[in-house]
């Protein structure tokens, strides 16, 4: 078995949850609006990547790679094409489909339950999801960033922070079996 | 054919829909393409809840602006009351100061224009006591050369003449008081007669013989026969025309400002003053009168 491409082989007695009928669709959407809408009020709240934490945490509750992928790509690929004609259709959406695999992967596996784990997990796939656009950017469209600065390092640790508890009343939409 | 495992089924498409995206921005960069049917869909979709959100906050913020954050409404606008009062204030001292600039390039204009007259520029630091005479205090006197009987005028026109000189101040005697003349023409028709003051604001031109033609409006300007002003300095305009016996009654409206003087310029010199000569404009051909 290849633990590296499948993690769910180890760790089959770890729940899968379930959630009520639209709750992803609807969260999706309201994530994608809030993005895009807030920081016309509220500029701080740019710095937040929601769609990034729906995608983290969807993925670590669904615990299923190919759903993670497709909900991380498909998000991705709706942000890009709300971010204006400077960010090409497929940047955030690859790193996003990344993302996702990886967040349902570890999922599979781990304990994400607890808000600590969550914290980590958040600041740790915000700098994998960094670190695909950068690589994205400098690869594909030449264009040169930085890999990490100290603000990109306070972003992270902002949006873990966020994601504790957005993560927790998402915990809601939960369906009990 | 081999199948694919289904523990990597995840992975291939992992990398299928990666894969898909690459070229997805690879054809953007190709055709230089945004996707744009794609994005107006998306934007499409978005922006009516945009709006509506939009809508949503700014009544909150209204609501909350207009209702409940009042608290410090009222210190506010004593703060901004203070400020506009002292902004209003220092607005009219620096259109004063403005208009004295005004005035002070006008007086270095015209000494400039008239460098050939010995002059001296002074300010007016009062008036007189009685309210029967016109007359001015200004802040020169025989220290910077003032003596009696010199010529005092604004690059508008004739201000009057000193009729005392201190040390330090002279006293100044209007072209408006009642024994003040100077000696005039009218610029048109060159017909000579001295303009005196008349306790009022207007002057009067006394020796105008009722046939000879005077127009409203038309100017009125030093002859030099007083000695004591250049010839062709602006007296003033007249302003209205009566038959008389034996004169015609002509008012004369000064061209200075001699209800407003703050700065003059005092001609320092007792002798015969000539102006340079500027070309005139087309005048008429008339007699002077004697």
């Amino acid at each position: 078995m290849n633990d590296a491409f499948d993690f769910r082989g180890a760790e089959t007695h770890i729940e899968v949850h379930k959630f009520r009928a639209g709750a992803i669709v609807v969260t999706t959407a309201l994530a994608l609006l809030i993005q895009t809408a807030f920081p016309v009020y509220f500029s701080k709240a740019a710095i937040l990547d929601l769609p990034l934490l729906i995608t983290i945490y969807f993925g670590l509750s669904r615990r299923n790679p190919s759903t993670g992928l497709l909900l991380g790509a498909g998000i991705g690929l709706l942000q890009d094409s709300l971010s204006g004609s400077n960010v090409p259709l497929g940047l955030y959406g690859i790193s996003k489909t990344v993302i996702g695999y990886l967040a349902s992967s570890i999922g599979a596996r781990l304990d994400t339950e607890h808000p600590a784990a969550r914290f980590a997990l958040t600041g740790s796939f915000f700098f994998v999801h960094q670190g695909v656009i950068v690589l994205t950017r400098r690869l594909l469209l030449a264009q040169p960033e930085q890999w990490l600065t100290v603000h990109l390092a306070i972003i992270a640790a902002v949006n873990s922070v966020v994601a504790v508890f957005l993560f927790a009343l998402l915990d809601r939409l939960r369906r009990h079996s | 054919m081999v199948g694919i495992p289904s523990r990597h089924k995840s992975l291939v498409l992992l990398l299928g829909v990666v894969l898909l995206q690459v070229l997805l921005l690879a054809v953007q960069i190709k055709r230089d393409s945004q996707g744009r049917l794609i994005r107006v869909w998306t934007v499409g979709a978005v922006s009516p809840f945009e709006r509506a959100g939009a809508y949503g906050i700014g009544g909150i913020r209204n609501t909350w602006n207009h209702y409940f954050a009042l608290q410090n409404t009222t210190r506010d606008n004593e703060q901004l009351r203070r400020e506009n009062d002292a902004l209003k204030l220092q607005i009219t001292q620096l259109q004063g100061k403005a208009a004295e600039a005004d005035r002070l390039a006008a007086l270095l204009n015209f000494r400039k224009s008239h460098q050939e007259v010995p002059m001296l520029s002074a300010r007016v630091i009062g008036a007189s006591a009685d309210t029967a005479s016109q007359t001015i205090y200004v802040d020169r006197g025989e220290r910077d050369g003032i003596h009696k009987n010199m010529g005092v005028i604004t690059p508008d026109g004739v201000v009057g003449k000193v009729i005392e000189a201190y040390s330090n101040t002279s006293q100044v005697l209007l072209l408006t008081d009642k024994d003040s003349g100077v000696g005039a023409m009218l610029a048109e028709s060159r017909i000579q007669s001295p303009v005196g003051g008349t306790g009022e604001p207007l002057l009067s031109m006394k020796y105008v013989a009722n046939d000879d033609t005077v127009n409203s409006g038309e100017r009125v300007v030093t002859s030099g026969m007083d000695r004591i002003f250049p010839r062709d300095l602006p007296v003033g305009t007249v302003a209205d025309i009566k038959p008389g016996n034996p004169f015609k009654q002509i008012r004369i409206r000064p061209s200075a400002n001699l209800e407003r003087l703050e700065e003059v310029i005092v001609l320092l010199t007792l002798r015969p003053l000539e102006l340079k000569k500027e070309p005139a404009p087309t005048a008429p051909t008339a007699v002077a009168r004697p």
